[in-house]
């Protein structure tokens, strides 16, 4: 039970770590700007009409108020940490006067869905096959998939996702190309929504387990194409212990720490991908709402969906991390 | 050196097509030398013309050669993938080699620090580097950015490397032979590291060209200069898809997904060449395993 604490106490330390360099990160992108913010909000503002000097003057010093970007450096990074704990980024200027955290909090579970099934499934998948290709090495068909999949895991999320659009949104449309759900349709628990909310993340998602399947998938079947030479496990087969059991509870069982540690390392780029996947399917994620900030140059919405991102991705690690003493019997007895 | 290619060639068939793949692709951007027109000049061809023999790829809606702008665009995006892995090497490679010789606190520090920049999430930070740099922002800074992201995972690995050479008797020896650390590191163990950072070097190209992609076809970069990214970028500001000018993305997403399996291909081969676990189980699985 103590190794069991102290693993969790030094996973959340990591965690708090991983939180506050992102954050400080973020705030020394800030400031390193050539470009002033509140300048470049006011020439955008003023840009096609002449206003008075002193209504420019209110709306710069607003501004600064607003971005908290008064006072010396030091002011400005006190004033930064207690916005971002109370997770209050002031309202977004594109969509004024909705805040900043309502934009993102209707944005998040689009994300989060969309990655959550897209991992599970990816990693569910390549795991399986990839043991089954690691045992059984001279099977065709297995050797057939993991030549495909070979050939998927290095492209980038973006040119995946850029084909599938092409397949099926100009080759072959059969499936919904953009948005999360029919347009015009009421939301709400209803068969007809929620199977229009699975029909139009079904590119999306396939996108990204194409991508994510064969990282696991890879390393799974070098893993246990490695384990199935240790004595245990031969002595397993000379002992009559049936196929199956061998290569779940023998081999694939024991494969199976260093892909969840795995998982933790690579989540932030497969939180990359589904970014830049949302922005091709126009899927109303955190990846839209990123992009549309840069574009409309909301700089409250790029400063939150950036910090949202860094917390989201470090809790979920964190997460994993609480998850690897189920599976890690050391852990827990200790 | 010779023998060694020769018999990767011949036994490893993923060194194979991965070579000739890269060897494909390293033509095809040298083959920008001799470009007849400048890479950023527009309407100096008929533009929308389908790939015939005088046009091998077609020309685009910009009046380009669709030819010649894919051979900069490889040229640009190799060269920039190159000097992020540059970069990010000789981070990852002082990371490592310092946290897995010293060990103790030096290591926990500096794996921690690694571990951090392994989760964070890297997209939101370029894009929130682009939206406060705009039009400051070139290729040669977000290079070095990158650069300065990219190294904690083969960090690590280096990392786990020198923590087995610490051990070896040529280490002591050198200890008690009066080197210091800094020789020690350089002239003992980093022979010994350098394949792997060989391999890595593929997969980090790979890594930073993706994300050149990513924040190319967003508008997130210098969109004048030609990368696989930007012409992407231009293909879809003017509507390629829809208009039917379908070779001016076919070509650059066909040559970078060439670019990508033939680089990642290189890498495992090599990293399987590297490690002599795989070597062995290569030569035969009937050797080792009772199957």
């Amino acid at each position: 039970m103590r190794t069991f604490l102290l693993h969790i106490l030094k996973r959340f330390g990591q965690f708090v770590l991983v939180v506050f360099i992102g954050i400080n990160l973020t705030f020394l992108i800030i400031h390193i700007s050539p470009i002033d913010p509140v300048e470049a909000s006011v020439s955008a503002m003023t840009a096609f009409s002449s206003s008075q000097p002193e209504a420019v003057e209110l709306m710069r010093k607003s501004l600064k108020e607003l971005y908290g970007l008064q006072g010396t450096p030091f002011d400005q990074y006190i004033v930064f940490w207690k916005r971002i704990l109370v997770a209050d980024f002031g309202p977004s200027l594109s969509a004024f006067p909705t805040p900043v955290s309502t934009l993102i909090g209707r944005a998040l579970p689009w994300t989060v869905g969309l990655l959550l099934v897209a991992i599970v499934l990816s990693w569910v998948l390549g795991n399986v096959i990839g043991g089954l290709a690691g045992y059984y090495r001279n099977n065709r068909l297995l050797k057939l998939v993991g030549v495909i999949f070979m050939a998927l895991n290095p492209v980038p999320y973006y040119i995946v996702a850029f084909i599938l659009l092409i397949v099926f949104g100009y080759l072959w449309p059969i499936l919904p190309l953009t948005g999360a759900y029919r347009m015009n349709m009421q939301p709400g628990y209803r068969l007809d929504f929620i199977l229009s909310v699975v029909l139009h993340s079904l590119l999306p998602i396939l996108s990204l387990v194409l991508v994510g399947i064969g990282g696991w998938f890879l390393g799974m079947r070098a893993l246990v194409s490695n384990i199935v030479t240790e004595d245990y496990v031969v002595y397993a087969e000379l002992g009559g212990v049936s196929r199956t059991r061998i290569l779940g509870s023998y081999v694939m069982r024991n494969a199976l720490m260093p892909q969840v540690t795995g998982l933790a390392i690579v989540l932030g780029s497969i939180f990359n991908g589904a970014i830049i996947t949302e922005v091709v399917f126009g899927y109303p994620g955190l990846g839209r709402l990123l992009v549309s900030g840069v574009e409309t140059g909301d700089y409250s919405l790029v400063l939150g969906v950036t910090t949202v991102s860094i917390v989201t991705v470090s809790t979920a690690v964190f997460l994993i991390d609480l998850l690897y003493p189920l599976l890690d019997p050391r852990i827990q007895a200790g | 050196m010779f023998k060694i290619i020769r018999d990767l060639f011949r036994y490893n068939e993923e060194f194979a097509v991965g070579a000739i793949l890269t060897i494909f692709v390293l033509i095809m951007a040298a083959l920008s030398a001799f470009s007849p027109y400048p890479p950023n000049q527009t309407y100096v061809v008929p533009p929308d013309i389908p790939p015939s023999w005088q046009y091998l790829f077609g020309t685009t809606s910009r009046g380009q050669d669709t030819f010649w702008q894919v051979t900069f665009a490889l040229r640009n995006s190799l060269l920039f993938g190159f000097s992020v892995a540059l970069i990010s090497r000789v981070l990852s490679l002082l990371v490592g080699l310092v946290a897995g010789y010293h060990g103790g606190v030096v290591d926990r520090v500096l794996m921690s620090l690694n571990d951090t920049f392994l989760v964070i999430p890297l997209l939101p930070l370029l894009v929130m580097f682009y939206f406060v740099l705009r039009d400051k922002m070139n290729w040669g800074l977000l290079a070095l950015i990158m650069g300065c992201l990219g190294w904690p995972f083969d960090a690590r690995l280096i990392r786990s490397v020198t923590l087995s050479l610490k051990t070896r008797e040529f280490t002591t020896q050198s200890v008690f032979s009066g080197m210091s650390t800094r020789q020690i590191l350089l002239e003992e163990h980093l022979p010994y590291v350098l394949p792997i950072v060989f391999a890595t070097t593929m997969a980090n190209i790979n890594w930073s060209i993706g994300l050149e992609v990513t924040l190319s076809v967003l508008g997130f970069t210098d969109v004048n200069t030609p990368t696989i990214g930007t012409m992407l970028y231009w293909a879809n500001q003017h509507s390629a898809m829809i208009s039917g000018v379908w070779w001016w993305f076919v070509a650059p997403t066909a040559f970078v997904v060439m670019t990508f399996i033939g680089l990642f291909l290189l890498s495992i081969s090599m990293n399987e060449y590297i490690d002599p676990r795989s070597r062995l189980a290569r030569m035969g699985p009937s050797v080792l395993s009772p199957k």
